[in-house]
C-alpha cells in the first residue's frame, strides 16, 4: 500500500483518490463544510477498495449525521437502530463469516446510546470492524453534549462548558476496549492533519487485517472535526481538534496486533 | 417443503425443547436470548441444539442486543429469531418496529408468563404503522406447527412475527411429533445483504426510511410507509386463522386464545355433551383478529363469553367484531401465581365451568 507522506512532494500524482470516488461513492455528501466525517468516509473507501475487499463488505451504519452515507457509498449496507450496530454486525457476521463486516457509528451512537453493545461485542471477541466517528458532539442534533465532550466544551446542554461537577466526566471508550480479551486491535486515529489522515488509514487497513486475520474485534475511533457543533468556523476545525480533543484523545495504537506493522 | 413420506416418530419432549426442534426443523440458524422464566428452557435448548445444526445462539447481555442481533442475522437472508416473557419483549418493541418497517423476517417467541401481553403483541409499542402477525398456540404440538408457520410468514411477507407462548406450552412435557409442514416455496431472497453487490453500482441497502442510493433512489419515507401500510392491510385480509366448534345453532359462545382456549373448549365440549346449546370460538392469529369469522360465528348468539386471563384486552377485538355487542361477557380475569411467573388458579377446568354455568343462568 502507497501511503502518502507529507515531508517532500508526492512522487505520483493523486490518482487514488480519483480512483475512489467514481467507484465506491455514488454521489456528493450533504455535510458541513469542513467536516471531518466525509474524510474518515473516504480513506475507509479507499482501503477497502486497496485490500480488495469491496465486494464482500457489508457496511452496518448507526445514526449520526454519517448516517447519510448510506445513500452514496456503493456497498451493501444498511442504517441499523441507534448504538445497536455492534450486535447488528454480530448477527451478520456469525451468518456470513466470509464477509468483511464493519460498523460506523459517531459518539453519541456508540458511547451514549451504544454502549452495552460494543463492550460485550468486544468481549465476546466478535471477528468485526468498527469504526467510530468522534468529534465528541451530537452533530445531527445540533450540538448537544455527548458522553465524549471534552471538559471545557460548550455545548448546547452545556452552555458555560462541560463541567464535571455537573455533567460528569467523558468516556474513553477505545482505552476500555483496548483493555478487554477479544479484540484483536484498537487505536486511535485523527484527521485534521495530512499526517493524521495518513496515519489514521494505516490504522483502518491494520484493523481490517485484523478481521480477516480471525483476531477479534478490531476498533479504530477516529476524531473528526465538527466547526458546527463546536461553534467555530470551518477553517478553525482542525486547530481546535488538535488542542482540545487530541490532548484528551491522543492518537495511537491502543491495541497492537500480535504481528502488526502500523503505529 | 416436500411432502414426507412417513410421519415423524411420536417423542415426549418438554414445549421448550419442541419449539427449538420446529425452529430447527425450519431452518433456524440463528437465535438470541436473555434467562427469563418462563422462556428459559427455550434458551437453554437452543443454545445446545443450535451449534450442533450449524447455527448460532448467542446468551446476550440484554434483550435489545439480542433482538438488535437476530436484526443483523435476518439481513443477511438467514432464517434468525429471539425470544422471551412479555417483560423481556417489551424491550425488544423499537427493534419490532423497525423490523417491520425496514422489512426484515425475524420470529419472536414471546413464552408469556400469563395473557397479558396481548396489547403488547397486538398493539406493540413500537413507532410507527406496522403490525405483528402473532399465532397462540393452544399446546404444544400446535406450537411445533406454529413455528415452522411463522418463519414461513416471516420470509414470505418480510415482517417480524410473535409466537405467543405460555408457562403451559413451554414447561409441558408431552408427546409431539417434529413432523414437517408442506409449506410452498418461497422466492429467494435478492434483498439480503451478503457484500457481493459493492462496487457495482447495485449495491443493496436495508433501511427504514428507504430513500435508496443516489444512483438507485427508492421510494423514500412517504411512500414506503404507505405501500407498508398496504401490506399489513393485505396481510389481514388473507392471514386469519381460527378454530370454532358447535357455533351453528349455538345461543352462547365462549371465546378464548392460547392455553386458555384448550380448557374453554374442553368444558364447552362437555356442556354440549350435556345438551345446552353452546359452542367455542378461539382466534389463532392474534392479528390478524379473526373478525369476520367471529362475526359469523356469533350470529345470533343470546351470550358471547371472552374467557381470558387478565383483565380485558382480546375482548376489545371482539367488541369490534361480534355480532351483537350486548351480548359480550367478560368470564375471565387477571389470575397469576404467588410468584408472579405463571398462570393463576383460574386457569382451570371446574373453575371455567363455574363461571361458565353461572353466565348461562344469567338472562341474556
Amino acid at each position: 500500500m502507497d501511503v502518502v507522506t507529507t515531508d517532500r512532494p508526492p512522487g505520483q500524482e493523486a490518482s487514488k483518490v480519483a480512483e475512489a470516488y467514481p467507484s465506491l461513492l455514488l454521489g456528493d455528501h450533504s455535510l458541513c463544510p469542513g467536516c471531518g466525517e466525509p474524510v474518515a468516509l473516504r480513506i475507509l473507501l479507499e482501503t477497502l477498495q486497496e485490500m480488495d475487499l469491496v465486494q464482500k463488505t457489508i457496511a452496518v451504519v448507526g445514526h449520526g449525521c454519517y448516517g447519510n452515507f448510506v445513500q452514496i457509498i456503493d456497498l451493501d449496507c444498511t442504517l441499523c437502530l441507534h448504538g445497536r450496530a455492534p450486535a447488528s454486525a454480530t448477527g451478520m457476521k456469525r451468518m456470513r463469516p466470509g464477509s468483511v463486516v464493519f460498523t460506523m457509528q459517531g459518539d453519541g451512537d456508540m458511547v451514549n446510546e451504544g454502549l452495552a453493545e460494543i463492550v460485550h461485542a468486544a468481549a465476546r471477541g466478535e471477528n468485526i470492524t468498527c469504526i467510530l466517528l468522534n468529534n465528541g458532539v451530537f452533530g445531527d442534533t445540533g450540538g448537544q453534549q455527548t458522553a465524549t465532550t471534552v471538559i471545557g466544551q460548550r455545548t448546547k446542554t452545556s452552555l458555560e462548558g462541560r463541567d464535571p461537577a455537573l455533567h460528569g466526566h467523558p468516556i474513553q471508550i477505545a482505552d476500555i476496549i483496548a483493555g478487554l480479551d477479544g479484540v484483536g486491535y484498537v487505536a486511535r486515529g485523527a484527521v485534521g492533519t495530512v499526517r493524521g489522515v495518513a496515519r489514521t488509514k494505516k490504522m483502518i487497513r491494520e484493523a481490517f487485517e485484523s478481521q480477516l486475520a480471525g483476531e477479534g474485534l478490531s476498533l479504530v475511533e477516529i476524531l473528526t472535526m465538527c466547526p458546527t457543533g463546536w461553534f467555530v468556523t470551518a477553517p478553525e476545525g482542525p486547530d481546535y481538534l488538535g488542542e482540545s480533543m487530541e490532548s484528551v484523545y491522543p492518537m495511537g495504537e491502543l491495541r497492537a496486533r500480535p504481528n502488526g506493522e502500523a503505529g | 417443503m416436500s411432502a414426507v413420506a412417513q410421519p415423524a416418530k411420536l417423542e415426549l419432549l418438554e414445549g421448550t425443547t419442541a419449539i427449538a426442534r420446529a425452529a430447527i426443523l425450519s431452518d433456524c440458524r440463528f437465535f438470541t436470548g436473555y434467562p427469563m422464566s418462563p422462556f428459559t428452557g427455550l434458551l437453554e435448548s437452543m443454545s445446545d441444539l443450535m451449534p450442533k445444526s450449524g447455527g448460532s445462539c448467542v446468551n446476550v447481555e440484554s434483550e435489545i442486543e439480542g433482538v438488535n442481533m437476530t436484526l443483523g442475522a435476518a439481513a443477511t437472508g438467514a432464517r434468525a429469531a429471539t425470544g422471551s416473557c412479555g417483560q423481556g419483549v417489551a424491550l425488544m418493541q423499537e427493534a419490532i418496529a423497525e423490523a417491520s418497517l425496514n422489512e426484515t423476517p425475524i420470529v419472536i417467541f414471546n413464552m408469556a408468563r400469563n395473557q397479558q401481553d396481548y396489547f403488547q403483541c397486538t398493539r406493540g409499542g413500537g413507532w410507527g404503522d406496522y403490525r405483528t402477525l402473532t399465532l397462540a398456540p393452544k399446546d404444544v404440538p400446535e406450537a411445533v406447527e406454529h413455528t415452522q408457520l411463522l418463519f414461513h410468514l416471516a420470509d414470505k411477507y418480510r415482517v417480524p412475527t410473535i409466537l405467543y407462548g405460555d408457562p403451559l406450552i413451554a414447561q409441558t412435557r408431552v408427546g409431539v411429533r417434529l413432523q414437517p409442514l408442506d409449506l410452498p416455496a418461497l422466492p429467494p431472497k435478492d434483498w439480503a445483504l451478503d457484500g457481493s453487490l459493492g462496487g457495482t453500482g447495485r449495491s443493496r441497502q436495508i433501511w427504514t426510511w428507504a430513500l435508496g442510493k443516489r444512483n438507485a433512489p427508492g421510494p423514500g419515507p412517504d411512500r414506503h410507509w404507505q405501500e407498508l401500510a398496504e401490506k399489513f392491510e393485505s396481510m389481514a385480509a388473507s392471514e386469519q386463522r381460527w378454530e370454532a366448534q358447535h357455533v351453528d345453532d349455538a345461543e352462547t359462545v365462549v371465546v378464548a386464545f392460547g392455553s386458555a382456549g384448550k380448557f374453554t373448549e374442553y368444558v364447552v365440549d362437555e356442556l354440549r355433551e350435556e345438551g345446552h346449546q353452546i359452542g367455542h370460538f378461539r382466534p389463532i392469529t392474534l392479528w390478524p383478529f379473526p373478525g369476520e369469522a367471529l362475526a359469523e360465528a356469533t350470529r345470533g348468539a343470546r351470550r358471547v363469553l371472552v374467557f381470558e386471563l387478565n383483565a380485558g384486552q382480546m375482548i376489545e377485538d371482539v367488541r369490534q367484531f361480534a355480532d351483537d355487542r350486548k351480548a359480550i361477557r367478560a368470564i375471565g380475569g387477571i389470575s397469576s401465581a404467588d410468584s408472579g411467573l405463571s398462570f393463576g388458579p383460574l386457569l382451570d377446568a371446574p373453575e371455567i365451568r363455574g363461571r361458565i354455568i353461572a353466565a348461562l343462568k344469567e338472562e341474556a
